[in-house]
């Protein structure tokens, strides 16, 4: 026993697989102790904000000014004209400009900026260059003006009597310090359609996805073990009977089994556990088809043989003589339970049968969400691909550690 | 060694057992009768396929007879339900083919050997006392107790297991002991001390074995009484002297003179 | 003397584990067998008989390593050669291989013919189908194998038949050396006697020069061939005629072994068996003396502490034991 075990940890696979889902694991319960806030909290008003940190632009007014010499002009224009537009700008001033092409190879948004403010000229002759171009150049340079403006801009406040009266004036090397600020907030992966931490209700998400999987693998497990030892081991009419059942239960697609018992369960009904029951007792079928087939084979081994004549009861023989023995593939099994749970799940939410509560996600939701506000139409994609990205993390893992535990308990498939 | 003088001990008249129904019926054991008296090591020789398995599950009582009756002492055998079969067990133990089969690898050996001392009865007697008889058992088969505890069957070698097997007999001393094929899986040097210790068990607790081999040689080393199988059927039986060397039936002669010998001649040119 | 069929020098081969532990299974073997000559190999399970079979084909494959030593067939060396060097002109030609379970070995989706096709056809692309049949029924004919067989699926033969056919189809480039690893084991008295009939009739007729017969069954041994070679711990122990081995055993664990022989005959029940008390070496870490001084009730203080040489005797007979051989001959007859 113990030398399984240390031959387990010896597997490279399965450890990187272990160190992977325990490391989620361990993240979901670690990271609500320093982010205590309700993870379905509406922070945000309107949809899917992209990540970053928000401060308040009140308090920024209101904050102390440092006058640094930073060129903030250029690193304005740097980040708000798109690469296209530049490349139209060194067009333009090569062709028509009169800069040289050494000269231009040279320049950096800023020269490139500088430049642009020197030469432009809407009336100059621009031959080859069709009037729609021309006036889109325009445009540009207007937009390119307004943002290389060094005018001061003023700060008002509304007097008694409906008047704006100026407080203070700012001008463009005037800057704050964001430790300041006492309002901001930072969403890594942004906010949801409702305005909600993406990271916090994906941690509690996945915490909640966990615990369905887990339950799920283990009501399948208990199921499928339970039969397959019997059923197994009994044999004869019982054994008919089961199999049947099993049967049934692998012959209709066990997705529809499923999305018909969530439906006739009814909205208010379905909570997480209910759902994670649901989902095991779908899918017990495989785990009890492959245990009973090896307790057959057990079954006519000598040493059950010897523990029939040395008179042990039925229950004593199970226990103690196959269940070992069947031990390493019910452990497989259930990680691959655990697994498929966590898929099942998922599936069920994205149609809308997962779990129906206002109180807690789960990665099944929030893929059903995103997909509901367009986010992945309109490139929100901070709403979903964390999420895909987290159910794929796990399934991975999981399936690393089966694989693992594969190649220790049946050293046929060692290198 | 006459019958007369030995006391029954199984009994068979008409023992059948057929394996499916209609079409696929194949008869296993084929209405065989055998007589085999107290205290004596009958062989059960046949080639692969002859029943002879089939027949000693049917001895053990694994498996359902199909037809005909079984005696034991006399009396004809009734295991129906679990009670009496437990009762019948307590008379009649194995040892099969297999020894890394035979034990649950996640057992110890001491439990294996604790579990015996339990089934006779033993359970509440002071540990010292358990571990007497353990060490009893052990130093029937030569092997040292005090060196297997903690240890794990598989860790011993095949014919140290098979001993162990034998000692767990010892224990137990049942009436009856089923060697299936003990020793077809073990070293011919592990071998002589395995056909040792059975005859030991025949002449120190009186034990009849039923010893069944694909062997002849091995049976007419080791048996009082060959009975000879083909096709689940017997078709000579007797005392192992005149059965093997002076065989009857044309299967016997066959079976012997396909074995190679070493003091005469072996005909390769009758096959 | 007849021509020198198999030289092996000081041949050593090892099993490389996950766990970086060798087992040196084959540790230091010489033997010569000569033209028309067969060399039988015995021994316990795990005394390196099998692995000297695997080793002597000079077709290495993970786990086992080749570590030195030279295997020279009909004056060719082939050890050290690569793989698939070995699989093109070695295997089938040179040295044939008879597993114990070769009789699984056949495709059960095609005929036997075609087999023999594929054997043939790596040494002589251009035979034609025709050639192939013709060859191959003459050789069943010889052997007595049916010619229906060619025809047939593997399914649709017995055990005993399919382990003749398996020996027909591996002999039929006529190899120099014959290696059968057991391969009657796991059949019945009957088939096992059809099978030992065909070898006999191999080397007989000259389609194979040479045989290495491995089993543990040493009155089948006692049968087949001309000399007995006892493996012990992945050494040589002892080796000789067949005779004298089976009737005069120098080594004190070859007269264990042959104790140990069971045999129908007259008389036999009267025999003492033998046993040998203990357990073999583990091959990770061999002894440095003798192998088998721990089971050995010879075995003096000495044993144990020195290699032991083998020791080489006029008639070609050689053992492995510091003993000499009229101090072995004193001390059994004192028993």
């Amino acid at each position: 026993m113990k030398n399984t075990l240390r031959n387990i940890f010896h597997s490279p696979k399965f450890v990187i697989g272990f160190v992977i889902f325990f490391g989620l694991l361990l993240f979901t319960f670690i990271y609500p102790w320093f982010v205590m806030a309700d993870p379905l909290e509406m922070v945000g008003q309107g949809n899917f904000f992209k990540p970053g940190t928000y401060v308040s632009v009140k308090d920024t007014v209101d904050s102390k000014y440092y006058t640094l010499n930073i060129q903030a002009k250029s690193a304005n224009l740097g980040d708000h004209i798109e690469d296209k537009d530049k490349a139209d700008m060194r067009d333009w001033l090569v062709n028509y400009g009169g800069v040289s092409q050494e000269e231009m190879d040279a320049a950096d948004d800023n020269t490139l900026v500088a430049l642009w403010l020197e030469h432009y000229d809407s009336k100059a002759k621009q031959k080859g260059l069709l009037a729609s171009k021309k006036k889109a150049f325009v445009r540009l340079d207007k937009e390119i003006q307004k943002l290389a403006s060094d005018a001061d801009m003023i700060i008002a406040q509304e007097n008694e009597d409906g008047e704006l009266e100026e407080t203070a004036s700012v001008d463009s090397q005037q800057y704050v310090n964001t430790r300041d600020i006492s309002n901001k907030r930072t969403f890594v992966l942004g906010t949801d359609n409702f305005g909600r931490d993406v990271l916090t209700e994906l941690v509690q998400a996945t915490k909640v996805s966990l615990k369905i999987g887990l339950i799920a693998g283990t009501v399948a497990t208990l199921i499928g073990l339970l039969l397959g030892l019997l059923s197994g081991y009994i044999g004869g009419v019982f054994d008919d009977v089961i199999i049947f059942i099993t049967n049934l239960f692998t012959v209709i697609p066990s997705f529809v089994l499923l999305i018909l018992i969530t439906y006739s369960v009814g909205q208010n009904a379905r909570g997480v556990t209910l759902i994670a029951t649901v989902i095991g007792a779908t899918s017990w079928t495989w785990t009890c088809r492959s245990v009973r087939s090896q307790v057959i084979s057990l079954r006519n081994r000598d040493h059950v043989n010897l523990s029939k004549l040395s008179g042990h009861s039925m229950m004593r023989i199970v226990l103690t003589d196959i269940l070992p023995y069947v031990a390493s593939y019910v452990v497989m099994a259930f990680i691959l339970q655990i697994s498929s749970g966590i898929l099942a799940e998922a599936q069920l939410s994205m149609l809308g049968l997962g779990p129906s509560t206002t109180t807690t996600a789960t990665l099944g939701q929030m893929m059903n969400w995103a997909t509901l506000y367009a986010a992945h139409l309109n490139g929100s994609w901070w709403a979903y691909f964390p999420v895909v990205f987290v159910i794929t993390i796990i399934a991975f893992s999981l399936n690393l550690m089966n694989t693992g535990l594969d190649q220790v308990f049946n050293p046929q498939l060692r290198d | 060694m006459s019958d007369a003088k030995r006391a029954e001990c199984l009994r068979g008249k008409g023992v059948t057992k057929i394996f499916g129904m209609g079409d696929k019926k194949t008869v296993a054991v084929d209405h065989v009768d055998f007589d085999f008296r107290e205290g004596e090591i009958i062989s059960i020789v046949g080639e692969s396929g002859s029943g002879k398995t089939t027949l000693s599950k049917m001895l053990l009582g694994l498996i359902s007879v199909s037809e005909g009756q079984i005696y034991f002492q006399g009396q004809p055998r009734d295991i129906k339900g679990g009670k009496k079969k437990r009762e019948y067990w307590k008379n009649i133990q194995a040892i099969f083919q297999d020894p890394f089969s035979s034990y649950n690898m996640f057992n110890k050996i001491d439990s294996v050997l604790l579990d015996c001392i339990n089934m006779r009865g033993g359970k509440h007697l002071p540990y010292e006392e358990k571990f007497k008889l353990m060490s009893e058992a052990c130093s029937f088969v030569n092997l040292e107790f005090k060196e297997l505890t903690n240890k794990y069957p598989f860790e011993l070698s095949g014919g140290q297991m098979q001993r162990l097997m034998i000692a767990r007999i010892f224990l137990l001393k049942p009436k009856i002991l089923l060697a299936d094929e003990p020793t077809s899986m073990i070293d011919a040097c592990s071998r002589s001390t395995i056909l040792d210790m059975l005859l030991k068990l025949r002449d120190e607790i009186n034990m009849t074995v039923i010893f069944i081999t694909h062997d002849i040689g091995l049976a007419y080393y080791i048996s009082d009484q060959v009975y000879i199988m083909e096709h689940g059927k017997f078709v000579e039986h007797g005392a192992a002297e005149e059965c093997i060397i002076h065989p009857k039936a044309a299967y016997t002669k066959r079976l012997i003179n396909d074995v190679p010998k070493i003091y005469e001649e072996w005909d390769l040119s009758t096959v | 003397m007849g021509k020198v069929m198999l030289e092996v020098k000081n041949l050593k081969t090892k099993y490389v584990t996950r766990l970086r532990e060798d087992v040196y299974a084959v540790d230091g073997v010489s033997l010569k067998i000569e033209e028309g000559k067969s060399l039988g190999v015995a021994g316990e399970s795990g005394c390196g008989k099998s692995t000297l079979a695997l080793s002597l084909m000079g077709y290495y494959f993970p786990p086992l390593h080749y570590m030195s030593g030279d295997i020279i067939v009909d004056g060719k060396n082939i050890s050290g050669m690569k793989p698939d060097d070995v699989r093109r002109n070695v295997l089938g030609t040179e040295i044939a291989y008879i597993p114990q379970a070769a009789m699984n070995a056949l495709n059960p989706t095609q005929k036997i013919i075609r087999f023999i096709e594929d054997v043939i056809h790596v040494h002589d692309p251009g035979m034609s189908k025709k050639d192939v049949y013709d060859l191959a029924k003459e050789r069943f004919g010889i052997l007595g194998l049916p010619e229906e067989v060619l025809q047939k699926h593997a399914v649709e033969l017995s055990g005993g038949m399919k382990q003749r056919t398996v020996i027909a189809i591996s002999t039929i480039l006529s190899p120099k050396v014959l290696i059968a690893d057991e391969p009657s084991s796991a059949l019945d008295v009957t088939s096992q006697k059809m099978v030992i009939k065909m070898m006999r009739d191999l080397m007989d007729k000259g389609y194979i020069k040479s045989m290495i017969f491995i089993t543990h069954e040493l009155p089948l041994l006692y049968n087949v061939t001309d000399d007995i070679m006892v493996m012990y711990a992945g050494q040589i122990v002892e080796k000789g005629s067949a005779r004298e081995m089976v009737f005069d055993p120098l080594h004190p664990y070859t007269k264990g072994l042959m104790g140990s022989i069971i045999v129908p005959e007259e008389g036999v029940r009267e025999n003492k068996l033998t046993a040998i008390p203990g357990t073999p070496p583990n091959l990770k870490h061999p002894p440095k003396g003798c192998r088998f001084a721990d089971r050995c009730k010879y075995a003096t203080p000495t044993c144990s502490g020195m290699e032991v040489p083998t020791i080489e005797m006029p008639n070609g007979r050689e053992y492995r034991c510091l003993m000499s051989e009229r101090k072995i001959r004193e001390v059994y007859e004192n028993e």
